[in-house]
């Protein structure tokens, strides 16, 4: 098979991706408003203090108080469009994912060379995670943020940002366009779920303060302390994948360009979301600025990841003149 | 006095920390915006030409030198003086609280997270026949802690309800330690940064294939030493430019023209060790006497000679051309000071794939030598040179010259095939564009026009602790985020019935959402230990 039959197929596996995702978008949606719909689920009770009992060679002790402090989950079945929605978005994932492997074995190269495949790769982890992490937490009310985001990027990869295979230039032929490239695709999908929480963590916030009823959804999803730590964990990761997109970035410049550190348009950038995210990770410890500051940050940050994705690639001028357009 | 320590602590708040981080963010936003005369002394001429009012202002606020300006140096000189003021006191409370104890058990452990406790009634039997008393309990309870990591501490004391005998423990130490690493490896960067910076080099030279290049100063075309550099920083060594290809793409109609490679081949003779052939890539600089040499651009230099009207050689070079785009389209400058009856300078473009495009005008459609053709503007009159005022090899001033060759006039654009020479009007002499592949091989266009190779070399002695910083950087990050610091709680309580209140409690120092789930596992192996079960 040709390089160019390949890139055809791998195009073909990205549309139906975007097919299948675009249902998974609609079911999603629909859990939503049925959780609205829902009669607002009564919170449990802690259970009272005996709730077990230690047996010790025959005589029985009891226990005052449960081993884990911890309210157990609000009992909610998951409804069958969230069912249907999950299910479709993790066999949307599997085409985009095969879309994803095939245009790099057309190109005989990993698929991160330009913006459109980047907008591919980097998809195809923010949806990866968000579908296997649900196996940690059930972070599936998410998903109608997470195929939406999916689908905007690909629309804009596939009809925006779209080149045929081209062989790499010399300064992109280094196995740190692997590591470094493939890293900051991981770092901007946790980023993308943080800010995905972050911006639940808001809207949260005020409706726990009554200041509006509307969106009776989010009484299914945890209260904005749970949603905030959830997101300051994912962050995180994020973070640590950025730092380390930095430095290899560093070591590759010093390799192509002659020099670690030059404050290209795209090193300034990765610089200011490096510093954000910094200053989000001390703002947890700052205090008045935990809760909704500190998600204000993740989404700036976010925004930040996003525009050094967009607008910095196509308008500045720089040496990371890679998206091929 | 007192001002001064207000003044201090400010600044070594957490928040005049977050402050200075986030303003840091936003000061490093214009230099993305406006172009930097470190990396593009181009684009900042290019702004002052197209904005002649507002540059001179912008200029001031040193927005073309944003990341070397006084405002940005001030807000990352606050932070980083802010971050000092904050590591030293907590290293020297960390040092502590290495060497110190777990602190004394709280008397009310049903305030903190995760507590939970249970009853054991009178004279129980462990899972090893020995009956359960309170000593027993807390020491396995101990031997628990400091099997999973904890450092521990045995407290007795009376409380109201009996005799309470506890095992205090604490662990991650490593993550305060990671916190610290992290955050002195950055002032390690900043320092090793400024310190590279004076004591390093940069300089670049233009060599075209069969040139050589010694590491003296004044062979450099340009060379930007820091502060501190003096000349007995160079390390003498030398390379001769033996051969440079360029490989563009020719099967991918998509792709085509497009560079896929290029490799320099050079040999180096450096102090007794003789020659040494070696290769050099974009992504594999050469290492030589302290220096990376990098190869960052190249392009054609076409052979040019210039002869008088009796037909005496009075310019024969190969002249390195600038590219002005993908496909190799070059713009030279000629400049014949001496030899002939007047000064001439010729403004050159060569086509490396000649075409004409609908309107007539040549161009290239490919970088590569498929149809090489030169074409010449020449212009006679003062050069502008005499006087000794420094002027670029790259730039033609004009001002005192009149065209007796080009566009506009009579004399038209003299265009020259490899080989192929032309009168110059007026009976001045004659130029060729001379053919550089050898005789044997004359035939071969891809080798008529030689070829040159730009480098960069640079010396940053520094560069390899920038390196080791930033991995101190990225440990100490992965360390001081997930190595979770808590302190736990056991105790027992004697009443004076012979039952045993057992308590388990545990408290977070820093981001833990493992902790109810590791003081749950505690209490759980614990109450195992002790052979007693959990039924529900």
């Amino acid at each position: 098979m040709t390089s160019d039959n390949l890139a055809f197929y791998s195009l073909v596996a990205i549309y139906s991706a975007m097919g299948v995702y675009l249902f998974a978008f609609i079911a999603f949606t629909l859990d939503l408003a049925r959780r609205s719909a829902a009669a607002p689920a009564v919170a449990e009770a802690i259970p009272a203090a005996r709730v077990g009992q230690l047996t010790s060679a025959g005589s029985v002790t009891t226990i005052e108080r449960p081993l884990v402090a911890e309210v157990p989950p609000a009992g909610r079945a998951s409804s069958r469009f969230e069912r249907v929605a999950y299910a479709l978005t993790a066999l949307g994932w599997v085409l985009h994912a095969a879309g994803t492997v095939l245009r790099g074995v057309a190109a005989h190269r990993v698929p991160w060379a330009n913006m459109f495949e980047f907008s591919l790769t980097a998809s195809a982890i923010i949806v990866g995670v968000f579908v296997f992490v649900q196996v940690w937490q059930n972070l599936k009310w998410l998903g109608a943020y997470i195929t939406g985001f999916a689908l905007i990027v690909l629309g804009f990869g596939t009809v925006g940002f779209y080149v045929n295979v081209v062989p790499l230039p010399p300064a992109l032929q280094s196995y740190w366009l692997v590591i470094h490239v493939f890293v900051a695709s991981l770092g901007t999908a946790f980023f993308a779920i943080g800010a995905g929480l972050s911006l639940a963590q808001l809207v949260q916030v005020r409706r726990e303060a009554n200041r509006f009823s509307g969106l009776t959804f989010l009484d299914t999803v945890p209260n904005a302390e749970k949603l905030e730590n959830l997101a300051y964990r994912v962050i995180v990761v994020g973070f640590v994948f950025w730092t380390f997109t930095l430095i290899a970035g560093a070591i590759w410049a010093e390799h192509a360009w002659g020099r670690y550190w030059g404050w290209d348009t795209k090193e300034v950038w990765t610089f200011i979301i490096w510093t954000i995210f910094a200053g989000y990770i001390h703002a947890r410890a700052t205090r008045g600025w935990r809760g909704s500051r500190s998600s204000w940050l993740a989404i700036v940050g976010f925004g930040a990841v996003m525009f050094n994705f967009t607008i910095v690639n196509l308008f500045f001028k720089g040496l990371h003149t890679y998206s091929g357009l | 006095m007192g001002y001064l320590r207000f003044f201090w602590r400010q600044l070594t708040s957490m928040r005049t920390a977050l402050f200075l981080l986030l303003l840091l963010a936003i000061a490093a936003v214009p230099g993305s915006l406006f172009p930097q005369r470190s990396s593009d002394p181009n684009g900042v001429s290019l702004y002052f030409t197209n904005n002649k009012d507002l540059a001179p202002v912008l200029d001031k606020l040193q927005l073309f030198d944003v990341y070397s300006s006084a405002w940005f140096s001030a807000i990352y000189l606050l932070l980083f003086i802010s971050l000092i003021g904050c590591v030293i006191p907590r290293t020297a409370f960390h040092l502590k609280a290495l060497r110190s104890k777990p602190p004394r058990t709280p008397a009310r452990l049903d305030r903190l997270a995760a507590f939970s406790a249970f009853e054991i009634a009178p004279g129980q039997l462990d899972a090893a026949s020995a009956p359960i008393t309170a000593t027993s309990t807390v020491e396995a309870a101990r031997q628990n802690l400091r099997k999973s990591g904890y450092r521990v501490q045995l407290f007795e004391n009376r409380g109201p309800d009996g005799p309470e005998f506890s095992v205090s423990a604490e662990r991650g130490y490593l993550r305060e330690t990671g916190n610290l690493i992290f955050h002195t490896a950055l002032i390690g960067i900043l320092l090793a940064v400024g310190i590279g910076g004076g004591f390093g080099y940069t300089g670049q030279k233009v060599l075209v294939v069969g040139q050589a290049f010694a590491n003296v100063r004044i062979s450099f075309d340009s060379f930007n030493p820091g502060r501190f550099f003096n000349d007995n920083q160079l390390q003498p060594y030398r390379l001769v430019v033996d051969d440079f290809t360029a490989k563009y793409e020719k099967e991918n109609l998509n792709a085509f023209g497009q560079p896929i490679d290029y490799t320099l081949k050079v040999t180096t003779y450096e102090g007794s060790g003789g020659a040494k052939k070696q290769v050099l890539k974009v992504n594999s600089p050469l290492e030589i006497g302290g220096n990376q040499v990098y190869l960052l651009g190249n392009g054609y230099a076409p052979f040019v000679t210039v002869k008088d009207p009796t037909g005496k050689v009075v310019f024969s070079e190969k002249v390195p051309f600038l590219p002005q785009d993908a496909n190799l389209t070059s713009l030279g400058i000629v400049k014949i000071a001496d030899g002939l009856s007047s000064q001439v300078g010729m403004r050159a473009l060569l086509y490396p794939t000649a075409v004409k495009d609908s309107a007539g005008a040549s161009a290239s459609n490919n970088p590569d030598l498929y149809n090489p053709e030169l074409a010449l503007v020449v212009y006679k009159g003062d050069l502008g040179i005499d006087k000794g005022v420094p002027t670029s090899s790259y730039s033609l001033n004009t001002d005192k010259m009149t065209e007796i060759a080009g566009p506009g006039i009579d004399a038209a654009t003299i265009r020259l095939k490899p080989g192929e020479t032309a009168t110059i009007p007026g009976g001045l002499g004659s130029v060729t564009f001379e053919n550089a592949a050898p005789k044997s091989d004359a035939k071969n266009l891809q080798l008529s026009v030689p070829r040159f190779v730009s480098l960069d070399v640079h010396r940053d002695p520094t560069q390899g602790w920038v390196l080791f910083f930033a991995i101190l950087v990225l440990g100490g990050l992965l360390t001081s985020l997930f190595i979770p610091r808590r302190r736990v709680w056991v105790k027992v309580i004697e009443a004076s019935d012979g039952r045993l209140r057992l308590e388990y409690a545990g408290l977070a120092r820093g981001e833990d959402p493992g902790l109810d789930a590791a003081v749950a596992d505690i209490a759980a192996r614990h109450s195992q230990q002790l052979g007693l079960k959990l039924t529900s």
